[in-house]
């Protein structure tokens, strides 16, 4: 199950684990990424927290957790090739995490909803 | 908010796909479809193409009809040897205040029979009124001419290929030349440590002219996103970051731009205002400075990012007044207004979202500049 929030995340549903990256419309608003900072991975995350932090040559930005739950993994690949985003954002993950109980991403926007809202 | 001006070269840069935004009641280019990054390199490699219109073209003329009389009377409002500045040449100045604050930077060139000044988007009203202030000279505001940008390595053949004279100039040096029937006010600088041309062309032209050199294809247009990188890599200050009103011209690090001639004991000394707070310091050496910084990991620190003395506790120094990554450094690079005694290789620290960052201290400019002198 692949959605989309309104933070231009994408969310990628794998069995009991969510993969989280952000959408290539995100990647062209903030431009050439230099640096991005993850969370650690065991660390318990409430749903709005800034976990990620990416900085842009034009400025920095946070991605937000768009569920609580426990970080379980994360893409070490980017502290190296950080234009990786650029290239692929789709590719180009962050982190996964374990949702807490109750926490689910039906709710989240669809492809078409997503597209309808970047215009 | 009163609406934006545009300049005559609006159209192109939307026909061009450049990202317009507001900047100093401008709209402009802040980048191209080919992003900050690669704007930036391209014209560290090849020529950058940048529209800076929304700056102020302003002429000075005294009744007598000579630049030296009026750089005489320019030289009570700016700390620089504008008397001494040749026909045919440009130099680097500071407006001051009574308080030894920097009002805004200007570029001022000797044309002959006048001078020609180049002032800051935002600062243009201020230093217009400024000007009519003074004395026996004439303020005549230029807006029917538009100002590019020609930089990189490139810029010279480029640029020589429409309008031959320009192979001869020297770095800082201003000259009129026709291109096509216009008449070009052109020298030979900067803002971004290239070679490369800064050209007054009249507004009808403009487009015509931008689309011939845009027509070498070693040519892209650049918009401010990498106008800010490249300056900050050349260590060049930016007015309303690393100088304002509150801001000496010896804390700024731009005390070379006061020459002998008009500091203590020098033939013109002072006679512009803040002279009493600004020459003593020069004299004595300011007591803070700005000064390059690297951070040693790849997170950039940005304006406003605090700077402390030490890993854990100690004192705030400073604060980051530019900061972001250099493409052509390749990793973060900064500027900051710290306590004077320190130097190159130095380690200070950066209090980033929490957390303190080892950062070095580096000597100006992060890139070596490659002028024609």
């Amino acid at each position: 199950m692949l959605k989309y929030t309104e933070d231009h995340e994408w969310l990628k549903q794998d069995g009991d684990e969510v993969t989280v990256g952000i959408t290539a419309h995100a990647s062209e608003q903030l431009g050439d990424v230099v640096f991005v900072e993850l969370p650690e991975i065991g660390r318990e995350v409430e749903k709005g927290e800034e976990i990620v932090v990416i900085e842009s040559v034009k400025a920095a930005s946070d991605i937000v957790a768009p569920i609580s739950g426990e970080i379980v993994a994360v893409n070490d690949d980017l502290a190296d090739n950080p234009g990786a985003v650029n290239d692929d954002a789709m590719a180009a993950w962050f982190f996964r995490i374990k949702p807490a109980a109750g926490e689910a991403i039906d709710g989240f926007m669809d492809e078409a909803a997503y597209k309808e809202l970047i215009g | 908010m009163a609406e934006l001006k545009r300049t005559p070269l609006y159209d192109l840069h939307v026909s061009l796909g450049g990202k317009m935004v507001p900047f100093a009641g401008w709209e402009m280019p802040v980048q191209f479809p080919m992003g900050v990054m690669g704007e930036h390199l391209h014209t560290r490699g090849k020529a950058g193409l940048f529209d800076v219109s929304h700056m102020g073209q302003v002429i000075l003329r005294a009744p007598s009809g000579k630049a030296a009389d009026a750089a005489q009377v320019l030289e009570t409002a700016v700390p620089a040897n504008i008397v001494g500045l040749g026909e045919g040449r440009q130099r680097y100045g500071l407006f001051t205040n009574e308080q030894g604050g920097i009002l805004d930077d200007l570029m001022i060139a000797n044309r002959g029979d006048h001078l020609f000044l180049v002032v800051n988007a935002a600062c243009a009203d201020q230093d217009i009124a400024l000007l009519r202030k003074l004395d026996g000279v004439s303020v005549e505001p230029i807006t029917d001419r538009a100002l590019l940008a020609l930089q990189g390595p490139e810029a010279v053949r480029v640029l020589s290929a429409l309008i031959p004279a320009v192979a001869e100039m020297k770095f800082m040096d201003v000259a009129v030349l026709d291109w096509d029937g216009a008449e070009m006010w052109v020298s030979r600088s900067g803002y971004t440590g290239e070679d490369g041309f800064e050209i007054s062309v009249p507004a009808d032209r403009a487009e015509a002219f931008a689309k011939a050199l845009l027509a070498d294809e070693a040519v892209a247009p650049i918009g401010l996103g990498a106008r800010d990188s490249l300056r900050l890599e050349a260590g060049m200050p930016l007015y309303g970051h690393d100088m304002d009103a509150d801001v000496t011209p010896g804390a700024a690090a731009l005390g070379w731009s006061i020459p002998k001639i008009r500091r203590t004991g020098g033939e013109r000394e002072g006679g512009f205002p803040g002279a009493d707070v600004i020459l003593p310091e020069l004299a004595e050496g300011a007591a803070s400075k700005r000064i390059g910084l690297r951070p040693e990991g790849r997170a950039p620190i940005r304006e406003g990012v605090a700077i402390y003395d030490a890993a854990e506790g100690g004192a705030q120094i400073g604060t980051v007044c530019s900061g972001g990554f250099g493409p052509s450094v390749g990793g973060p690079v900064a500027m900051a207004i710290l306590p004077s005694g320190l130097s190159d290789g130095d380690t200070v620290y950066a209090e980033l979202r929490g957390k303190r960052v080892p950062v070095k201290v580096s000597d100006l400019p992060f890139i070596k500049p490659d002028y024609k002198r």
